[in-house]
């Protein structure tokens, strides 16, 4: 017993691990203890882990990813530590392996998404005026899914040692012959798990954007951040299901012995490629297109103009979900597929490019002749208009595939989408973040700081980036810990630009405690003076969000309010609200599925039974839950809006 | 989520229980019938085709006529999707492949090109 705890179960003999324990060991008593000191138990019960409420729900999404972007972006310093005193054998090969899978898989799955999904979830029910989103409960089934996934998958570190197959986790290198043990399986259980929420998210805010807008909101009339989740959402919906088939089918080869991604028994490794890209193309853009709406929210709030063709706006962003299901061929060029796959899927994603290029030059349009205001979300978005257009121009080069042959598997791909993923997608995250940061707390992040962190963040992301396409063309290939002296010098210079990355990211962090602490509160709800419907709310949102629902008269609807002198608080026309009760059964059947996940982890199947047995129990619960929800009284929500609306008069 | 609660699910139960047993009968079919290869391809193809309807007419609404066009766009939509996962790996996924399986089934892949792609 003791011999397997401490030779399969813990992972032992690495230092760096050891600390690692340490200290998750040290940061959980502290947290229990200050729970307990200041007797939070309850409350984190009540307001937290039982709430059904979008607006919390979105905050925990984007607390998370935070959390997940500190863990992503040590494993990046690691590896870039690596990258710098080669000889040193900071990290062994295995261990670098292990930290760049865990890194990327990390920073899509559990960063990138959630952050943007928070997002989604704060801002979208707001921006179409309704109260929550069209299945409240799902939404907090979804949230715990993806939180006890990326918690599943971060344990792998110190319990039983890291997937190491890369975030792409090709078969047969994956596979059970190659690389026995629990570590492929957290990756394939805990991606599973998440995806599973995921999908439900899709499918929600498919059904909340079509079917609970407030009336008068044509879908032509919607803000341009909620069209592209809807956009997102459609993609979700059907790109996931092609994910969990995958890890479904590698998890029963691992686990039960088929041979569907196998060397042996006609199994086709190759296949895993096929079908992990036919998911991850559709994935890349779903990362991109919130970022897109994010930055067009912000472009036109700041350029204090109408978004310049709205309408090529949504038109791109149509054509590119349906593009974005029939590139996926371009991520194995180099597999040998004949010229006349290569040529199809060569041409479809030069195609996908025009699309995003159109939108490019709306945003430049929005801001031509417009008063600009250089706040901290504005120059996020003015940073990521240049750095992304330079990993859009670069990803045409990787589109020729007689070129990418040159290209792939070469530092000249990680810089690609890098500059993608990074100035869009993460640049995205925080000019949304700093943008709805008043909404969700009620002050401001501090300019000043914001500002320096952004610089930092700024110089940093393309001193570390920009050296990798040389090193890229000079032969060097991705995932290696060992280089050539001749890549020395660049790689030097990207640690640096690292290591800006990482001040830039601590002065963002520390700008949420500052803020916390000495901001100015907001007195009304209005902070940047807003377009769309989530400014016409009070700050504090109340949790039923829109006293009356605001008949909406054209596009941009708090614009129009405004100069109408309207309201989200009529008191004459006041009824009864109807919201949804909190629940606990999401977190609890989330709690059964973290256990029969580690079982399976572990392929300790009685233990996986056990854990599926309970999250049967919670959904037969759920089945038989009549409880459909409860109503605010007309003099509550009075009494509320007239607490909020105190000052504004 | 609040749905209505009047009677007893009927559609829900049959609609399970009809999946459960297609998909079992589908994992027979593969890997207990000794059936030949086209005939197990054909079986589970049908049975695909009808679980998918089950799902469709039992479980999505699809008969419910209130968002009529939604329905029918998302499902063109499906359709399309579908067909391009399917054509699309067929196609993809057929170069250079050994359908012949002499050499002890391990249906090896040839490429044209194979020197250091991968790591
Ligand atoms: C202008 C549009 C784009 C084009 C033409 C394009 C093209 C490509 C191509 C051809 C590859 C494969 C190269 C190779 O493996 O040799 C690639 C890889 C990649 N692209 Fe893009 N791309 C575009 C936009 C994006 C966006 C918007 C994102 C995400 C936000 C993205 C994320 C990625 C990622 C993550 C990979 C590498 C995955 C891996 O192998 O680990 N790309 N891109
Ligand atoms: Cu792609």
């Amino acid at each position: 017993m003791l011999d397997f705890l401490l030779n399969e179960f813990l992972v032992t003999g690495d230092p760096l691990i050891y600390g690692a324990m340490v200290s998750m060991v040290l940061v959980s008593i502290a947290i229990v203890y200050v729970l307990t000191y200041f007797k939070k138990w309850g409350y984190l019960w009540r307001e937290w882990l039982t709430t059904v409420d979008h607006k919390k729900i979105g905050i925990m999404y984007i607390i998370a990813a935070i959390a997940m972007l500190f863990r992503g972006g040590v494993d990046a310093l690691l590896m870039r530590t690596q990258l710098t005193l080669p000889g040193m054998e900071f990290l062994n090969s295995q261990h670098y392996n292990e930290i760049f899978t865990t890194h990327g898989t990390i920073m899509i799955i559990f960063m990138a998404m959630p952050f943007l999904i928070g997002l989604m979830n704060f801002v979208v029910p707001l921006q179409i005026g309704a109260r929550d989103v069209a299945f409240p409960f799902l939404n907090a089934v979804s949230f715990w899914s993806f939180a006890i996934g990326a918690l599943l998958f971060n344990l792998s570190f110190v319990i039983g040692g890291s997937p190491d197959a890369g975030w792409t986790n090709y078969a047969p290198m994956a596979g059970p012959n190659l690389n026995p043990g629990p570590n492929i399986n957290y990756y394939l259980i805990g991606l599973q798990i998440s995806g599973i929420g995921t999908l439900a998210t899709g499918i929600n805010f498919l059904a909340t954007i079509l079917k609970m807008r407030a009336p008068g909101m044509t879908l032509m009339r919607m803000p341009i951040f909620t069209w592209s989740s809807l956009i997102t959402s459609l993609i979700i919906t059907f790109a996931f299901p092609i994910l969990t088939v995958a890890l479904a089918l590698m998890t029963i080869d691992r686990i039960f012995g088929s041979q569907f991604f196998t060397l042996t028994g006609d199994g086709m490794p190759m296949m895993w490629a096929n079908l992990f890209w036919l998911w991850g193309h559709p994935e890349v853009y779903i990362v991109i297109l919130p970022a897109f709406g994010i930055f067009s929210e912000v472009i036109s709030t700041f350029a204090r103009k109408q978004l310049f063709g709205y309408k090529a706006m949504v038109w791109s962003m149509v054509i590119i979900a349906g593009l974005s299901f029939v590139v996926w061929v371009h991520h194995f060029f180099t597999m040998g597929a004949g010229a006349g796959v290569n040529s199809f899927f060569s041409i479809t994603t030069m195609l996908i490019s025009v699309p995003t290029g159109v939108k490019i030059f709306n945003w430049l349009g929005t801001m031509y002749k417009g008063k600009i205001r250089f706040d901290t979300p504005m120059l996020w978005a003015l940073g990521f208009i240049p750095c992304f257009v330079l990993g859009g121009v670069t990803g045409v080069m990787l589109a020729m595939a007689a070129a990418d042959y040159q290209y792939h598997n070469t530092y000249f791909l990680v810089a690609h989408f890098h500059n993608v993923l990074i100035a869009g997608t993460v640049f995205g995250c925080f000019a949304g973040l700093t943008f709805w940061y008043p909404k969700m707390f009620g002050h401001k992040m501090n300019e000043t700081l914001g500002k320096i962190s952004f610089w930092f963040f700024l110089i940093g992301f393309n001193v570390c980036f920009l050296p990798m396409y040389f090193l890229g063309f000079a032969g060097m290939p991705r995932r290696t810990y060992s280089i050539e002296p001749e890549w020395m010098p660049l790689n030097v210079v990207s640690s640096v630009g690292a290591v800006l990355m990482a001040v830039g990211f601590a002065v963002f962090v520390y700008n949420i405690y500052y803020s916390f602490r000495y901001s100015p509160r907001e007195t009304q709800g209005d902070a940047w003076d807003g377009r769309a419907l989530e400014w016409a709310t009070t700050t504090p949102v109340p949790f039923y969000n829109f006293a009356t629902v605001p008949k909406v008269e054209g596009p941009e609807a708090y614009w129009l309010m405004k100069q109408k002198g309207k309201t989200t608080y009529d008191k004459n026309n006041l009824e009864p609200i109807h919201m949804p009760s909190d629940s606990g059964v999401p977190f609890i059947m989330m709690a059964f599925m973290f256990v029969a996940g580690f079982g399976l982890v572990w392929e300790w199947m009685i233990v996986a039974i056990a854990g599926l047995i309970g999250v049967l129990a919670c959904m037969f619960i759920r089945s038989f839950d009549y409880d459909h929800g409860f109503h605010v009284s007309v003099e509550e929500i009075k009494e509320t809006e007239e607490k909020a609306r105190r000052e504004e008069k | 989520m609040s749905g209505h609660s009047e009677g007893f699910p009927k559609k829900h139960i049959v609609g399970f229980l009809g999946s459960m047993v297609l998909t079992i009968a589908a994992a027979w079919a593969a890997v207990g019938s000794g059936l030949p290869t086209p005939w197990i391809i054909a079986s589970i193809m049908v049975m695909a085709v009808i679980q998918a309807g089950i799902q469709l007419f039992m479980f999505m609404h699809m008969t419910e006529t209130e968002s009529g066009g939604i329905q029918v766009g998302n499902m063109l939509h499906a359709f399309f999707i579908a067909a391009i996962i399917i054509a699309g790996s067929i196609w993809t996924m057929s170069f250079g492949y050994a359908h012949n399986h002499d050499d002890g089934g391990s249906g090896e892949m040839e490429m044209e090109n194979h020197q250091d792609m991968e790591e």
